[in-house]
């Protein structure tokens, strides 16, 4: 195998991926240990005496190196065993489950709105640059980002549920619930994600569209007669493709990662929130697997940009 | 006479003004010029950089670049108002009746598509020709222009053919919409002599087969000469003269075309000294970027007060060696002598004495300086590094620095963008000058500029030599340059030196076989040089 083959490189990047998770999991892990507060201290609450503390932290072994643990910890999490939780003392898989998928099913309905809107906005503030859509469409958006999301949340809120009565107020999940009818409990959530996050996906865009734009091969297409929308499209659009690609995939990790305030506002039983709570709680097990879970979310969907700007280059997939 | 083709009547060009900004004015780079082109006929514009060549070809498509505005005038193709017309009908023209083949095929060949899909695009676009027939015809045409595998070699990505390869697709990319026009924008300045001359037969042959018009624009006027009917010479966006090729060559009507005509006769008067002695010299060189090495077994010595040329090619290993001397690239193998001693191979390792006395210029003044400097800043620098002089002292330096490369001192001040190309290669000189060095480099310090700026700053270097006596490495492609200027020649091919010793028996028959290519393909003036070539390399191949 060539050293610049597109599978060598792909490898690369795997391999990059699982150090940059074995970084994250030591600072998981060494943040969490210096986390101020002690765990037996918050279980036992007012009936922490010294004897009560001592014999929790015998319990959970919290008297051993910290490194033994740490690896211990690892090699748990490496084979799923995410652990048990302090405070209630259930299998944290258990527990993390239904709300990852409910954080996943935000997230995803979230991406579906906002990708494409982001990037086709992108485009057309590209196809029109320095004109008044392209100006509306800046406008607007600055808009939408300028706001603090639990701002737009509230304000959503009180237009979607108060005002209109389309939405519920509260986003609760139950398994009793057909798809459209969790759609509909999703709706504002979703569409305050959407607004918050299309800004930066569309200024984006447009951007790494424009700098193509001024390429030679740009030019040359529109003296084959090109229009401005087939020189966009045909020609901007595939070798800007890179750049988008990263924004979406980390626009999808701001999604999966960074709800915590929308989930707050609308009382969503999702990640964010365990993780909040677990916090509070100095239920430091939990606190460690949302945070691994976290992170390797990130590195994987960074993983899949690389690998997909990888595919969309012609230099790397085919090299000399 | 029939109807012309394309006629351009007092066009006029200028920089598009923000309407809000009132005190800005717009710039006129074209200043109402006339031109009449009919079928069949190839009409040459040649001028300086900023003489406005590009943009007269542009403004033949109905296309200004960004930031341009046709702003009076007309231009009339085949029987169409250009510059009245309204978008949809330039989309409809370009590609159609009039196709452009620009400088750096590199670049304007778009990276994610592959060659064929673009050449055949715009048949594509305008649906006027079958596809069928359209993609049979990008086939002869790249085998009528000698492209390795004609049926395979549209199925490649631009990165993966060479940069020649990509001039000629380009030529069948503008051919394949069977224009009326073909406008030539410099087709073959980024190229090789070697490559050139190759790409220069191909495209008089399709013109004159196909019996288009084109305008060919180049700066050179030996280029220009090999294809054209009529020339057109502009400078500062007005035309200058025009006439039949052989009567421009013959009787220039104006000083500055006779200038153009005499800008390659400058040559350096040898005086010769005793110069034996050696500077510098290379023994038996290997180098390598990684695992690819460029350079093998290379031996070149420099003379105390000489200019010691390197020819040859790009990827034969000039700019590479030049590397391997300041210190950036140390080779792999050999030894590096100067005055005697033998230094560092890393620049880490050299002492400061042996850093000063060997200084560089490159290429592309505009990147090798710092924009964010005045001038006495990136001059006096290396004065205040090597000499040790003082703020003050270092900008008086600067100051007499300027004036000895011919610039007013006043420019002290000033920003590097506030230069033309030429004054920030004499900038770079004098910066190279300021430490006291007693060999300069030279990385092709002229192909970047246009060629009665080239020879001025020529003239300087060799002034400069007499004057300090500095050595000087001369990298370059340009044999007519080393003609000029050099004592010794090293010829360089693919890493290795195929020739090299003084210059008069470099360039006195019998030639080195590669060496005799260099030379015989570099453009003379003259009508029919290019056939006598052709003629002469296809009576050598027969009688091989």
């Amino acid at each position: 195998m060539a050293d610049n083959s597109i599978q060598a490189l792909v490898l690369k990047r795997l391999a990059s991926g699982l150090v940059t998770l074995l970084i994250v999991s030591l600072l998981v892990f060494v943040g969490t240990e210096i986390l101020p507060g002690d765990v037996a201290q918050a279980v036992l609450g007012q009936q922490a005496t010294p004897e009560a503390v001592q014999a929790i932290r015998d319990q959970l072994g919290l008297e051993r190196p910290a490194a033994v643990r740490y690896l211990e910890w690892l090699a748990d999490f490496a084979l799923g065993d995410l652990g048990t939780s302090l405070v209630s003392g259930r299998e944290i898989s258990e527990m993390i489950g239904q709300r990852l998928s409910n954080t996943f099913f935000l997230a995803a309905v979230a991406a579906v709105i906002a990708i494409p809107l982001s990037v086709g906005l992108g485009l057309l503030a590209a196809l029109y640059e320095g004109r008044p859509t392209d100006k509306g469409i800046s406008i607007l958006t600055l808009i939408f980002v300028s706001l603090p999301d639990f701002l737009l949340g509230y304000i959503l809120l009180l237009l979607g549920a108060v005002v209109l009565g389309w939405f519920p107020a509260l986003s609760k999940l139950s398994d009793s619930m057909t798809f459209w009818q969790q759609l509909n409990a999703v709706a504002l959530p979703c569409l305050t994600l959407a607004l918050v996050t299309s800004s930066h996906t569309m200024r984006l865009t447009r951007a790494a569209v424009l700098s193509v734009m001024h390429q030679p091969y740009v030019e040359m297409a529109a003296l084959k007669g090109a229009s401005r929308k087939r020189i966009i499209l045909r020609h901007a659009l595939p070798n800007a493709l890179s750049p988008i690609l990263n924004i979406v995939m980390l626009t999808l990790a701001f999604l999966v990662v960074g709800v915590v305030v929308v989930e707050a506002v609308f009382n969503y039983a999702g990640m964010g929130r365990l993780m909040i709570d677990a916090v509070s709680k100095r239920d430091m097990p939990l606190v460690q697997a949302c945070g691994l879970i976290f992170a390797s979310v990130y590195v994987l969907l960074n993983l899949t940009a690389d690998i997909l700007s990888l595919l969309t280059n012609p230099r790397r997939r085919r090299p000399k | 006479m029939s109807e012309p083709l394309l006629q351009m009547r007092g066009l006029r060009i200028e920089t598009e003004v923000n309407p809000g900004k009132k005190h800005v004015k717009p710039v006129e780079i074209l200043k109402g010029i006339d031109l009449t082109l009919h079928r069949s006929q190839v009409l040459g514009l040649i001028g300086e950089s900023g003489a406005g060549k590009s943009t007269i070809g542009l403004a033949a498509m109905g296309y200004a670049r960004r930031g341009l505005r046709l702003s009076g005038g007309e231009v009339w193709l085949d029987g169409e108002e250009l510059r009245s017309a309204s978008e949809e009908v330039l989309c409809q023209i370009r590609g159609k009746k009039v196709a452009y083949v620009a400088q750096s095929a590199a670049a304007a060949f778009n990276p994610a598509h592959r060659l064929l899909s673009q050449v055949l695009e715009v048949t594509n676009i305008h649906d006027h020709i079958d596809p069928a027939k359209a993609a049979k015809r990008a086939i002869e045409l790249f085998d009528r222009m000698g492209l390795p595998n004609p049926e395979e070699f549209g199925t490649r990505y631009p990165h993966e053919v060479s940069g020649g390869q990509l001039q000629r697709a380009m030529t069948a990319m503008a051919l394949a919409g069977e224009p009326d026009l073909l406008v030539f924008d410099e087709p073959t300045t980024a190229l090789d002599v070697t490559t050139q001359i190759d790409v220069l037969a191909i495209i008089k042959e399709v013109i004159r087969d196909l019996g288009s018009a084109a305008l060919y624009i180049t700066h050179d006027l030996g280029v220009v000469a090999q294809v054209a009917d009529r020339i057109k010479v502009l400078r500062h966006g007005q035309e200058v003269e025009e006439q039949e090729t052989s009567a421009l060559l013959a009787n220039p009507r104006e000083d500055y075309t006779r200038d153009l005509l005499n800008v390659r006769r400058a040559s350096a008067q040898a005086e010769d000294a005793d110069r034996d002695e050696m500077i510098l010299s290379l023994d038996r060189i290997d180098a390598a970027y990684g695992k690819a090495q460029v350079l093998w077994d290379v031996s070149v010595a420099l003379r105390r007060g000489t200019c010691l040329a390197i020819v040859g090619e790009s990827g034969s290993g000039k700019s590479t060696l030049a590397r391997v001397i300041m210190g950036l690239l140390p080779p792999s193998k050999g030894q590096i002598t100067y005055q005697g001693k033998a230094i560092s191979a890393a620049l880490a390792g050299r002492s400061a004495a042996s850093r000063k006395a060997v200084q560089m210029v490159y290429q592309l003044p505009d990147v090798a300086m710092n924009p964010r400097q005045t001038i006495g800043e990136i001059i006096g620098r290396p004065a205040q590094v090597f000499l040790g002089l003082s703020k003050s002292a270092a900008y008086t330096r600067a100051k007499k620095l300027l004036d000895m490369v011919d610039l007013p001192t006043d420019m002290i001040t000033r920003f590097p963008n506030q230069l033309s190309g030429g004054q920030k290669q004499r900038v770079c000189i004098a910066r190279a000058l300021a430490a006291e060095p007693e060999t300069v480099i030279c990385d092709e310090v002229t192909s970047a500029l246009d060629p009665l700026v080239a020879e001025g700053i020529t003239e300087l270097l060799l002034r400069l030599q007499r004057k300090l006596g500095v050595s000087y490495i001369f990298i370059t492609h340009d044999m007519a340059m080393v003609r000029a200027i050099a004592d010794d020649v090293v010829v360089m091919r693919n890493g290795r030196v195929v020739e090299q010793g003084p210059k008069d028996s470099i360039f006195d028959p019998p030639y080195a076989d590669y060496t005799h290519l260099l030379i015989s393909s570099t453009p003379e003036m003259r009508i029919g040089w290019l056939e006598q070539v052709l003629q002469e390399r296809r009576m050598e191949a027969a009688g091989n």
